[in-house]
């Protein structure tokens, strides 16, 4: 009884084992680094500050701050979403536009040559101009960049669909409908998948420049207020934050790909 | 078997001084099939057999309506060739099982392309049992061996109950066993379905083995050279000697008759 009893509620424990047996390197190489860090800054004081303040004040800092920490974060989170989401929505659509359709290829592609390129953030003063708020010109300046590598990736996917899978859907009767939404897309997802995580990358990092310079809120808004007092803690402290915040919404999308692609596994690791 | 039950018997096929000339990169014409006429009765299996560059698969190509013809006209039961049609189906020589969908999936993808699967979805398990493939019906193709892989492509073709089925060397990526038990398979599915079955292939034996006449093409430009009809009992025994009799004269037609050329 006793030993049933213990067989138990050794399970939690067997499976904690076994994930710490695989994170242990990692783990206590990240500890002793910032074991490291501490001595170096709080023992040794080798460091000059206020630039270089010890993890241990940085913690202290997070968790002094975190209720505008937390403000920041969610102001940012809806500002990455927003931008996010209508770059991608647009990008889809004009990629599948361009990728398909001759006359879209024709018209749309100078355009995407000429606009793409250009880094979104150069558009800033003028969209600070155009756009009845900064919220929004921060949305549609995200959203820029998301567009553009969106929309060139799901392009070139589109156009290369193998023509034998086309060939093939015709001959069991497939409309144009059918051609588009269930041969080409699918066939295009890798590509498109390429897309959206190239675009989340530039939206990460149009997302902290259109916090500094225009919306008054968010984690870059913070990071550059920060500095601004010379507290570096705080900068610490934001960028602390925002390593957990983008690498979360990085994970989400590689889960949600790795959910889409299910059929790619086994065949191609990235 | 119960696919069998509801049959749809062949249509017959005509093909009239049909020519099909491609624009090379130089902008010159290549000329890839020359006037060529051709007979193929309601039902029947016939093999297109010649060397590469014949224009085989452009003639496929045509009947399959992916290409139009630059002269002469295509006829199916009457009607001409105006383009793809679920009742033309084509298999290639890669089976071209898309990757993203499941086996079950790919056989119903006919289904779900006419607008139908709800009326028709109880065939698709009758299908991936006729190509044997039960156990992997929820595989992806990439798990599949290239004799499954071509299995599921040929219930893929079959499901929408074809006319005619266009074969493009479906075997001709398999090794010699799987070739010739998939022979069998495609000879069954033909004679519970009296589908007009049209077959490229390279190879001689698989030609005569199978087919109810022989279309002997010649190359550059690619013309229709000559039609053997052939009169042997099914099952056919390849060591026969009907069987090598008929082979050594197509060898010969084809000029690879013994003597080594001086």
């Amino acid at each position: 009884m006793l030993g049933l009893l213990c067989a138990i509620l050794q399970l939690p424990f067997v499976r904690l084992g076994s994930w710490l047996r695989e994170t242990a390197p990692i783990v206590s190489v990240a500890i002793l680094l910032l074991v490291g860090a501490e001595a170096i800054t709080t023992g040794w004081r080798w460091l000059p500050l206020p630039y270089f303040p010890s993890p241990a004040r940085v913690l202290r800092t997070i968790i002094d701050n975190r209720a505008i920490l937390w403000n920041s974060t969610w102001h940012s989170l809806i500002l990455l979403i927003s931008g996010y989401m209508l770059g991608v929505l647009v990008g889809l659509v004009s990629g599948v536009c361009i990728g398909w359709f001759k006359h879209a290829r024709y018209w749309g592609m100078p355009i995407l040559k000429v606009i793409g390129p250009i880094p979104a953030t150069a558009w800033i003063p003028l969209a600070l101009v155009l756009s009845p708020s900064a919220m929004l010109s921060a949305i549609g300046i995200i959203a820029l960049a998301v567009w553009f590598p969106v929309t060139m990736l799901t392009a070139s996917g589109i156009s290369n669909t193998k023509a034998s899978y086309l060939d093939v859907a015709r001959t069991l009767g497939a409309s144009r409908a059918y051609l588009i939404f269930r041969v080409a897309i699918p066939a295009a997802l890798p590509n498109i998948f390429l897309g959206l995580f190239m675009g989340l990358g530039s939206a990460f990092l149009t997302l902290i420049v259109a916090e500094t310079v225009g919306v008054k809120s968010g984690l870059g808004w913070y990071l550059s207020w920060s500095r601004e007092w010379a507290e570096y803690g705080k900068v610490y402290g934001a960028l602390v934050i925002m390593a957990i915040f983008f690498s979360s919404i990085m994970t989400a999308l590689f889960w949600v790909r790795d959910r889409v692609l299910v059929w790619q596994k086994g065949t191609i690791k990235w | 078997m119960v696919a069998a039950a509801s049959t749809t018997t062949g249509s017959a096929l005509r093909v009239r001084n049909v020519s099909k000339h491609f624009t090379t990169t130089d902008g010159s014409a290549l000329p890839a099939l020359l006037s060529a006429s051709l007979e193929v009765g309601a039902g029947e299996f016939i093999s297109l057999i010649g060397p590469s560059g014949c224009g085989k698969s452009t003639l496929l190509r045509l009947i399959a309506g992916l290409d139009v013809p630059g002269a002469g006209e295509l006829f199916v039961g009457g009607e001409p060739i105006k383009g793809p049609s679920a009742s033309r189906g084509l298999v290639f020589q890669d089976p071209n099982l898309f990757p993203w969908l499941t086996v079950r999936h790919n056989v119903e993808s006919g289904l779900v392309a006419r607008g139908v699967l709800k009326e028709k979805k109880h065939e698709v398990d009758e299908f991936i049992r006729l190509v044997g493939l039960e156990e992997f019906r929820d595989s992806f193709p990439h798990h599949l061996s290239g004799g499954m892989a071509q299995r599921a492509a040929l219930a893929r073709a079959m499901i929408n109950h074809p006319e005619i089925l266009l074969l493009d060397e479906p075997l001709g990526a398999l090794d010699a066993f799987t070739r010739m038990r998939m022979q069998d398979e495609v000879l069954r599915l033909w004679q519970a379905r009296r589908t007009t079955m049209l077959l490229v292939t390279h190879d001689i034996d698989e030609a005569i083995y199978m087919s109810d006449s022989i279309v002997l093409m010649s190359p550059r430009p690619g013309r229709i050279e000559r039609i053997i009809p052939v009169n042997l009992e099914r099952p056919r025994d390849r060591s026969s000697a009907g069987f090598l009799q008929l082979r050594s004269g197509i060898l010969e037609l084809l000029h690879f008759a013994g003597h080594v050329s001086a």
